[in-house]
């Protein structure tokens, strides 16, 4: 909004300070620039932050998912690791419950073994007794042998810690048995086992039979005579004993010795009975009773002694037969830990025995289960940590990055918001200054004395160059921004160069360089561009020569580019000695090797440049030097802003680094490269190439029809500077020949061959062939007077004045002073040959020849009321060959232009009094339109009968060229508009296109 | 051009034409283009047209002094004969005139009467420098010959 309001007024500031500041600083008001913010960039900038918040958002619900998978995952860790601490040691478990077992099971083998031996034995005992005892008569054991026998045998019987006999004797039998014995048969207590001694046991009371201890172990010889069947336990033992055949147990009982055992008891036959013997042949056939006590205690604990690891387990024997098991071995606290029951059978049916085993230590803690499981652990949340740290960091860096995201946008901003404040600053710092140079301009034309005008001077250079410094800023933010639109009008780049060689001659001069401009004759006449940004990026280049230049030569050419490519070998050859000024120069090439266009070509050379070719055209413009150069290490930052090769630079040259920059900037805005070569001590070469449009080809050819018939011979031994002399020579339709060789023209003219009229020779050249040039000038003038040649010495800057001077009234020269412009040379060799050939230039067609050619005899009306401007624009046409009327009115114009008349345009002002311009103009096309009417109709007037269409061209004059008043002509129906005075040009390109056309219509 | 100088001492080409962003002539080049009018035709056409300039700009003028006086603040009607004046003068060229009829149109702009007033003042002055310097030229013309030697080379 602002910003179109403010554009609008732009120009209509332009023209009032265009025409307030006037004094050359018009350029100033071009550059106005304002800086409205881009609105669509502001509004993608909004959808942009709104995407990042979403992605902000986004974020957030992706990171507490992050924390929910995190938590997840040491959840499962856990209980991974719970599962594996319980099924290791569950295994663990199961290994020590295997290993009870077997240790167990091993134990009550062996116990049952030693049992199993000492049961034998003592079978082997009742055997022995039975054959030795009741077989024999007298019996062959007597108590001693007996005794002795049990005792010397007793180690085979490592369980049983005494044996007895006991005989079966019935009731019949008792009084001879006591009386062979000599004691009478005595009653066991039947709870107490240990009797209290022999005396004291009372006798046993009559029954059926007895079975009284006949034969003892001299340990226990006190139960000698003792009734087994007295006592219930062995009573029952005994009937069991005779029933089964096989050794029978006592349930357990304290031994004397207070420990715990066993009375295993045998029965001894009288004939050996058949193994499948009733129970009571066996009963009938029993003859005695051999028992053995057993001491389990010891037996056990002397097995256990003999196994390893006996401190690791503990053993419990039970008696099990009953409902409550009788403990017969072990410690009574038995602990709560693992038990392993393996059962005993010591060959007794009706009992039934088993061993507990348990292990004393408490089991060990399963270290492995644990450490495995904590390990796993570990590892779970140390990789938990890691994913942890991982998120936590990729959220550092996502808010880092909102962070820089943000503060990017604030420098972007802050730097739009610095193009802006730089550019409104600058704007507004330039208008006072064209208030202030203007006023010391005319301070200047005030009467001042020598000081004051010194001061005024320093004020406005100074003044100047701010101007210009601000107008650069003013360009760079501009182009930053993207603001700078380049123009496309028509121009003729020769001229352009020519007045850039004159802008800068004074500085050359003062310094003693050479300057020279050479454009090849490929580079069409006209192009379309933009003439003031070219011209800016060559001054500036050629103003940064100047700067760093102290001896030597400027030189600047303008090629095309395929020319260029095509002489890249010959470029390649040239040989310092053959530069402008004999000074080495940096490799021009090197300077564009670097370009693109230049690659791409190198690398498809056949691709050409047949996309573009139809009507643009490149440039490739160089300006080289043989300055101080660029020292190697500032080269990199050359085109950088603001930078300059050194501080001291700044100092002593002054200016602020900002101008290559610019011209980069606008290079690339002319979709061209700009690069340069260059060697410290001998000079840089800058190349920029540019693509600009062809001109429509026209005839507007700017050579001089004045010397179209005269030949020149320039003598110069630097070719280089040869060509260039030719090219300005050219340019002004001048026929010229180059001759390096002074000695070479000169018999060559004693041939007496046609020479030329002109003839330039350098002042170098003249010094170095001093000797033979006065022989050359008399000779050129010995000829007839009226065809002698013109000669002419071009002056060169570095030449003391007084040296050539000193030549120039010697020989009669001309002196043209270089650097060569096409005008400045026109003027001096027209002067020069204004004498001989006066009668030439007076019937020749002055000016521009195609004007005349298309104004001549041309029937002209032309309409000012300021007779002064009347008078020279009638002058003006009336030169060109046309015919003309003048008129002081509009209403004198309208009666004049009345339909028919014999008028081919009018030229017309627009500020009249009473009737203006435009006024007259309308005036005029509606007379014309009832003209054509009529003319349709068929009421033809004689006088223009061969018309169909009556329309006369009205051109408007004018003095301010401008869009609004260009509008308005068209809006009444002018054909164009002249600024007032002519300008050939502009003149040229009104009339031209308008009788061109018109010519056609016709 | 040094025989440029040694044929017209008065107003040497570096006075006449308008020199780049320096100090700016009496004339510019458009006066060298009326000049480069005259030919056999009309041997004295530089001199015509400054001799009418000259007799249109007094009218121009005091009609103008006039203007100042009797419709005081009417800077319309200053400028409207401001231009007319500034016309005649672009014609011939005079550029120091052209150049304050420029500041004579700012002050008109701001409403500054005595600027304007100084501004014509300068007019005048210029003006009548001018007329001096160029009397004193075409004098010098008709010395150095009646035909021939009296053209400038064209620039």
């Amino acid at each position: 909004m602002t910003g179109t309001a403010r554009g609008r007024r732009g120009p209509a500031g332009m023209e009032e300070k265009g025409e307030a500041a006037g004094l050359g600083f018009l350029g100033l008001d071009r550059m106005r620039l304002l800086l409205p913010l881009p609105l669509p960039e502001k509004l993608s900038a909004r959808t942009l932050r709104t995407h990042l918040y979403n992605h902000y958002l986004g974020s957030r619900k992706v990171r507490e998912q992050r924390r929910w998978l995190l938590l997840l995952w040491v959840v499962i860790w856990s209980l991974i690791s719970c599962c594996i601490l319980f099924l290791m040691s569950s295994q663990a478990v199961e290994k020590r419950r295997e290993a009870l077992a077997s240790m167990c099971d091993e134990r009550a083998r062996m116990l049952q073994d030693q049992f199993n031996v000492s049961m034998n034995h003592l079978q082997a005992l009742a055997i022995l007794i039975s054959t030795f005892h009741h077989s024999k008569n007298p019996s062959a054991i007597d108590q001693l042998t007996f005794a002795r026998y049990a005792e010397r045998t007793a180690f085979e019987r490592p369980l049983t810690s005494g044996v007895a006999y006991a005989v079966r004797v019935t009731h019949a039998e008792r009084e001879q048995f006591e009386r062979e014995q000599g004691w009478s048969i005595k009653k066991m207590y039947s709870s107490k086992k240990q009797s209290p001694g022999p005396g004291d046991a009372e006798v046993r009371e009559p029954a059926a039979e007895y079975a009284p201890v006949i034969f003892a172990q001299d340990a226990y010889k006190h139960v000698i005579s003792f009734d087994l069947l007295s006592g219930n336990d062995d009573r029952e033992n005994v009937l069991r004993a005779r029933e089964s055949g096989k050794g029978v147990l006592t349930a357990p009982f304290e031994l004397l010795n207070n420990r715990l055992g066993v009375i295993s008891t045998y029965t001894v036959y009288e004939s050996e009975l058949p193994p499948n013997a009733r129970p009571h042949e066996r009963i009938q056939a029993a003859i005695g009773y051999l028992g053995g006590i057993f001491d389990i205690e010891a037996l056990v604990d002397k097995l256990l002694h003999q196994l390893a690891g006996k401190q690791s387990i503990m053993v419990n024997v039970y008696d099990t037969t009953k409902e409550s098991p009788i403990s017969m071995y072990g410690s009574s606290d038995t602990g709560s830990g693992m038990c392993h029951v393996s059962t005993l059978n010591f060959g007794d049916p009706s009992r039934r025995h088993a061993m507990h085993c348990r292990f004393i230590q408490k089991p060990p803690w399963p270290w492995l289960a644990i450490t495995s499981s904590f390990g796993t652990i570990v590892i779970a949340l140390l990789i938990g940590y890691i994913f942890h740290a991982t998120v936590k960091r990729i959220a550092k860096v996502e808010d880092d990055y909102q962070e820089m995201m943000e503060l990017k946008k604030r420098a972007e901003a802050a730097d739009i918001a610095k193009s802006q404040f730089l550019a409104t600053v600058s704007h507004e710092i330039r208008t006072p200054m064209n208030g202030v140079l203007g006023m010391l301009q005319m301070l200047m034309d005030t009467d001042l004395d020598t000081t004051q005008q010194d001061y005024v001077r320093t004020a406005q250079a100074s003044g100047k160059t701010l101007v210009s410094l601000i107008n650069e800023v003013l360009d760079q933010a501009k182009i930053e921004s993207g603001k700078l639109e380049l123009e496309a009008v028509p121009f003729d780049l020769r001229t352009v160069c020519d007045d850039i060689l004159s802008l800068f001659c004074g500085k050359v001069q003062e310094k003693g360089l050479e300057l020279a401009v050479y454009v090849s004759d490929q580079v069409p006449h006209t192009l379309i561009g933009d003439p003031g940004r070219i011209r800016q990026i060559i001054t500036n280049l050629v103003g940064n020569s100047i700067k760093f230049t102290e001896r030597g030569h400027i030189y600047l050419t303008v090629q095309v580019v395929e020319e260029v490519m095509s002489c890249l070998e010959v470029e390649t050859a040239t040989q310092y000695t053959k530069t402008l000024s004999g000074y080495p120069v940096a490799n021009r090439r090197r300077s564009w090797e670097n370009f693109r266009l230049f690659n791409r070509e190198l690398h498809s050379s056949d691709v050409s440049f047949a996309p573009i070719a139809s009507d643009s055209i490149s440039l490739i413009i160089s300006v080289e030097d043989t300055g101080v150069g660029i020292p190697f290490e500032a080269q990199s930052r050359v085109f950088t802003p603001f930078m300059q090769v050194g501080p001291s630079i700044a100092r002593i040259h002054g200016g602020t680094g900002i101008g290559l920059s610019i011209s980069k900037c606008l290079v690339g805005l002319m979709k061209g490269e700009i690069g340069f070569a260059s060697k410290p001590h001998v000079g840089s070469t800058f190349t920029f190439t540019a693509v600009l449009m062809r001109a429509r080809p026209s005839s507007n050819e700017n050579k001089s029809l004045d010397f179209k018939e005269i030949n020149a011979l320039v003598v110069d031994h630097r070719p280089l500077r040869a060509k260039v002399t030719k090219y300005h020579l050219q340019r002004l339709g001048v026929k010229t020949e180059l001759t390096t060789d002074l000695d070479q023209f000169v018999s060559k003219m004693n041939c007496g061959s046609r020479f030329a009229k002109l003839v330039l020779i350098d002042r170098e050249t003249w010094l170095k062939e001093s000797h033979s040039m006065p022989l050359l000038v008399r000779k050129l003038r010995n000829k007839d007077q009226t065809d002698s040649p013109k000669l002419f010495l071009l002056e060169n800057p570095t030449s003391s004045v007084k040296s050539s001077s000193h030549i120039s009234r010697e020989y009669n020269l001309n002196v043209i002073m270089k650097p060569l412009r096409a005008s400045m040379l026109q003027v001096s060799l027209r002067r020069a040959l204004g004498e001989v050939d006066k009668v030439h230039c007076r019937n020749g067609v002055v000016g521009n020849p195609t004007l005349g050619s298309l104004l001549h005899k041309k029937q002209i009306i032309v309409v000012d009321d300021n007779i002064v401007n009347l008078k020279v624009a009638a002058g003006a046409l009336k030169k060109y060959g046309a015919e003309v009327t003048c008129a002081d009115s509009g209403k004198k114009a309208i009666t004049l232009l009345k339909a028919p008349h014999s008028f081919d345009a009018c030229f017309m002002d627009i500020q009249m009094p009473e009737m203006d311009g435009f006024e007259a103009t309308k005036r005029i096309r509606v007379m014309e339109r009832d003209l054509n009417e009529r003319l349709e109709r068929g009421e033809v007037p004689p006088e223009c009968a061969n018309v169909r269409q009556w329309r006369t061209p009205i051109l408007a004059m004018t003095a301010d060229v401008i869009q609004a008043t260009h509008e308005q002509c068209l809006k009444s129906e002018m054909d164009g508009y002249v600024s007032k005075p002519f300008e050939g040009e502009q003149l040229y390109r009104e009339v031209a296109r308008f009788f061109q056309s018109h010519d056609q219509v016709q | 051009m040094q025989d440029a100088n040694l044929r017209y001492p008065e107003i040497g080409i570096s006075e006449v034409s308008l020199t780049f962003g320096g100090k700016i002539g009496y004339l510019d080049e458009q006066f060298c283009q009326v000049e480069d009018l005259q030919d056999e035709a009309s041997p004295n056409f530089a001199e015509e047209v400054v001799t009418l300039f000259f007799k249109d700009s007094a009218r121009l003028m005091s009609n103008i002094e006039l203007a100042l006086e009797k419709y005081p603040k009417d800077f319309n009607r200053w400028d409207a004969y401001m231009q007319q004046l500034k016309g005649s003068c672009s014609s011939i060229g005079a550029s120091r005139m052209k150049c304050e009829f420029m500041s004579f149109r700012d002050y008109c702009g701001q409403g500054n009467v005595e600027g304007c007033m100084r501004s014509f003042q300068k007019v005048k002055r210029e003006h009548t420098v001018l007329r001096q310097k160029l009397e004193t030229y075409f004098q010098l013309l008709r010395q150095a010959g009646p035909a021939g030697a009296a053209t400038r080379p064209v620039m």
